[in-house]
């Protein structure tokens, strides 16, 4: 016979988790290498310091690790979020619009009240409401016409990220200040009122703690309330759900509202803890990033820091070696993308496993 | 008598999945011009072995000869290579696809596309078997016999000699089951040479010269079907000498519990799928609902547990607690389970409806009762204990009660299902198809279930496709035919004749007790 297949794939059963590990490790260290070996190639730098340079970026200084965590926080949040969903599946690609819609809200309410309340406790209850609102709508939108009439929740959800971004852009230019700066500029800059405050000292310290919280609260939500179970079954097969008594349509609506919340709670972090101000950019694509986050993390919430984290520091550390070594911000990306594609990668060696065929002799 | 010469002969195949022995050190034989038929219970490896000769699996110690060569069957295509076809369970075909189109589809033929080539061969392949088959009629438009005969062509096309079979009946009508027949023995005379996995042993006994065995991954042995029966197959099948009769006692004290009067359905197209249906099912009774397939079983059932939308009509539930009488149309399953009516389903669907495949047995223990409790917490304790408790009790092969259903043989995923329905109490059980795909044993295992929970008083719905079964274990019968009933008979006294024939005769005389 010619043409013989020499492996076979095969799927693999259950793999202990620490071997599963193991090869996970096995990729980021390969990853690295593949990576040295370019830097060596095409740059002739050495990959020691490019890499040195990278945990310098992430790590180096107090003021560069407290940036790292906020935007650690600010990932994660995101992708917390869009996880509910994706385990019910919906395919709810609409995070970055319903954080932006959150963040939107959140300014609208700093602005538009700054004269009228002084308190700032009130005014960031207020915001906290405005956002969490203005996320859930953004969510119940498409889920609604889901349920309802089996709309596409994928382009519908789409779609109205960009509704969400022009309508920050119209507020941007009627808020704009100064008049014809066309920007927000910082919000209430003298009176800093609906700034969340500082924690010990750290500007950003209640951001990073709410979604520390919120990680928690939402593993034990999907593991082990009785929402999560019916999300599952919901994801699983709708026709298992309606025979079990879960009234589908009740669950898409509650998770999306859900999910949008989160969205816009994570927007109003942004506006209200680190950025006060609103520009079209906030989200900056961590919407569609998160996605990344919780697939990688499968679904897992715990498993999301470490997924967040990755590609916040990957991002980071890319941005200081392009600085340090005036590289081209493509060579980070390139570095980036080919650490990216050995973690994804490795993840089909954990579910099939290759089988070399023994050639048998002739008998 | 000439010497017998091996189509397929395998030397020592193993096969391991983990820690599994799916197969210990098989020899099997395959004679040209015979009909094999490969028998065993669920999970004792025979789909393993005939994919390794297929090659979708690849052996882990063996050797395969093919017409007396060593071969290496690496890939489905090195099988082909060797002659050799498989018509799996499940079909592969590109539904807006043409019969032609599918059949040729992934052959690397040289030059252009001729379709009206391959139709031709088609034609020549149909005629010399016996096949009734319109080369230019799309998937879609085709019955699953229909759909049977594409891919026994698109192997034939092929140039198979040695044909596999995976059970290619369990889907069929008795008539569509002989017409195959008739096509494998015209293939047989041909000296193509055929392996059949079926677990119905008149019919293995009816088309097959020799029969082999498989128990739990080992081979058992072989023997000439003309000096075997249905008890000795068994036996050699199970191990163990097991009963072949169903047990049916007498009805006690049988009480109206559910009444179903002119129910009528329609589908989302707006086909009528039930017409004005009458029957009441009693307590303490098993009522088999017969008919052939598509006759508006899974609509009746589905429309009974609150899954479909009822047109009109009336469903009246007499509760044996509080002899109330309650209509249960417009009721969906939550609010049949809040009225304290204990229903239980088990559909025909197993896993894409009653149950999840991804969770382990706990898992699906919780369909059942995950909303139990004022608290926002799922209990787990509750549907962990009955899962231990029906993993012993039923002996269901599972690593542990977190390893996912889907993962399990056909035989325990549905004694995780119908032990989940039965520890429910119900005073209503229906059960759609509850042994199809399942061996002798798992059966009669459903079958004793089904009787004890008759014996409780409860009123048992049976929707079967085998008529001896639906004639040996049911008290009544339920004859549907396109949608209406066609005749309600005594199982006792009607045989199997009278009810094939209200099977097929649309709108007959109703109620002719």
């Amino acid at each position: 016979m010619k043409n013989k297949a020499l492996f076979h794939i095969a799927r693999r059963g259950e793999l202990p988790w620490l071997k599963a590990w193991l090869i996970r490790g096995a990729a980021i260290l390969l990853a690295l290498l593949v990576c040295s070996l370019l830097m060596v190639l095409v740059t002739g730098l050495n990959p020691f310091d490019v890499y040195a340079t990278m945990a310098y970026g992430v790590f180096g200084t107090a003021r560069k690790t407290w940036v790292t965590f906020q935007k650690l926080a600010v990932l994660l949040g995101i992708s917390l979020a869009v996880t509910p969903a994706f385990k019910m599946r919906f395919w709810n690609i609409g995070a970055e619009g319903q954080v932006m819609i959150g963040a939107l809200a959140c300014a609208a309410v700093m602005i538009t009240l700054s004269g009228v309340i002084t308190s700032n406790v009130v005014m960031i209850l207020l915001m906290f409401i405005a956002s969490l609102a203005a996320g859930a709508l953004w969510g119940f939108l498409p889920a609604f016409f889901k349920s309802r009439w089996n709309t596409n929740e994928t382009l519908f959800t789409l779609m109205m990220n960009y509704i969400a971004i022009q309508l920050c852009a119209f507020f941007i230019i009627l808020w704009e200040n100064p008049k014809g700066a066309g920007q927000i500029g910082i919000i209430n800059a003298k009176t800093e009122l609906g700034w969340l405050p500082s924690l010990a000292g750290q500007q950003y310290l209640i951001p990073i703690l709410v979604v520390a919280i919120l990680t928690v609260l939402l593993y034990v939500y999907l593991k082990y309330s009785k929402h999560g179970y019916e999300i599952s079954v919901v994801g699983e097969s709708e026709r298992t759900a309606r025979y079990a008594g879960i009234k589908v349509e009740r669950v898409i609506v509650r998770t999306m509202v859900l999910s949008g919340a989160i969205c816009g709670l994570v927007g109003m972090l942004l506006v209200g803890g680190t950025d006060h101000t609103l520009t079209t950019t906030l989200a900056g694509g961590r919407g569609f990033t998160a996605v990344m986050v919780s697939w990688l993390a499968k679904f897992n919430p715990i498993g999301m820091i470490f997924t967040s984290f990755l590609l916040v520091f990957l991002q980071l550390g890319a941005k200081e070696i392009a600085s340090v070594f005036f590289l081209n911000e493509s060579f980070a990306d390139i570095l980036t993308g080919v650490i990216l594609f050995f973690i994804i990668g490795c993840e089909f060696f954990i579910n099939y496993k290759i089988e070399f065929l023994k050639i048998s002799k002739e008998a | 008598m000439e010497p017998v010469k091996n189509a397929v002969k395998m030397v020592g195949l193993t096969k391991h999945f983990g820690s599994v022995v799916a197969n210990n050190a098989i020899n099997l034989e395959l004679h040209e011009g015979e009909i094999l038929s490969l028998l065993g219970e669920n999970g004792s490896g025979k789909t393993t072995l005939m994919n390794m000769l297929s090659g979708i699996y690849y052996p882990d110690a063996g050797q395969i000869y093919i017409h007396d060569k060593p071969v290496t069957i690496g890939s489905p295509k090195d099988a082909f290579a060797n002659g050799i076809g498989m018509i799996h369970q499940h079909y592969k075909l590109v539904d807006v696809f043409t019969a032609t189109e599918n059949i040729i589809l992934g052959l690397n033929e040289k030059g252009r596309l001729n379709l009206k080539e391959a139709g031709r061969k088609i034609k020549e392949i149909s005629n010399k078997y016996g096949f009734e088959i319109n080369p230019e009629q799309k998937v879609y438009d085709m019955s699953v016999s229909q759909k049977q005969t594409v891919e026994i062509i698109k192997v034939l096309y092929r140039g198979a000699d040695i044909l596999i079979l995976d059970e290619p009946t369990a889907v069929l009508t008795p008539q569509e089951t002989d017409k195959l027949f008739a096509v494998m023995r015209n293939m047989q005379k041909d000296g193509k040479s055929i392996i059949i996995i079926t677990h119905k042993l008149h019919e293995v006994l009816e088309v097959s010269d020799r029969v082999a065995i498989l128990r739990k991954g080992e081979y058992i042995g072989d023997v000439l079907t003309k000096d075997a029966d249905q008890q000795s197959l068994t036996d050699m099948m199970v191990g163990r000498t097991v009963s072949l009769n169903i047990n049916r006692p007498e009805p006690v004290d049988p009480k109206p519990r559910l009444e179903v009067k002119g129910l009528t359905v329609y589908d989302e197209l707006g086909v009528k799928r039930l017409d004005d249906i009458n029957f009441t099912a009693y307590s303490g009774e098993i009522l088999g609902i017969a008919g052939i397939a598509g006759s508006g079983q899974r609509e009746l059932l589905e429309s009974i547990s609150g899954l479909y939308p009822i047109a009109e009509g009336e469903i009246v539930y007499h509760n044996p607690k509080s002899e109330k009488d309650e209509n249960l149309v417009g009721m969906d399953p939550m609010t049949i389970t809040k009225a304290g009516i204990s229903m239980a389903f088990v559909p025909e669907d197993r896993l894409g409806m009653g149950l999840v495949g991804s969770m382990g047995m706990t898992g699906n223990m919780m369909l059942r009762s995950w909303r139990n409790g004022k608290s926002f917490f799922v209990d787990k304790k509750a549907p962990e204990q009955l899962a231990n408790e029906i993993w012993r009790d039923l002996e269901v092969v599972t690593p542990s009660t977190n390893f996912p259903v889907r993962r399990m043989s056909g035989g325990n995923v549905q004694k995780v299902l119908v032990g989940r329905e039965i520890a429910q109490n119900p005073a209503v059980l229906m059960t759609a198809y509850a042994v199809r795909g399942l061996d002798i044993n798992t059966s009669y295992t459903i079958y004793n279930l089904l009787t004890a929970e008759k014996m409780k008083g409860v009123a048992v719905i049976y929707v079967g496709e085998d008529l001896d079964v639906l004639l040996e274990l049911c008290d009544r019968l339920v004859v549907l035919c396109g949608g209406k009933v066609s005749g309600v008979v005594d199982a006792r006294t009607t045989n199997k004749r009278d009810v094939g024939v209200l099977m097929t005769r649309v709108g007959g005389n109703e109620h002719e007790k």
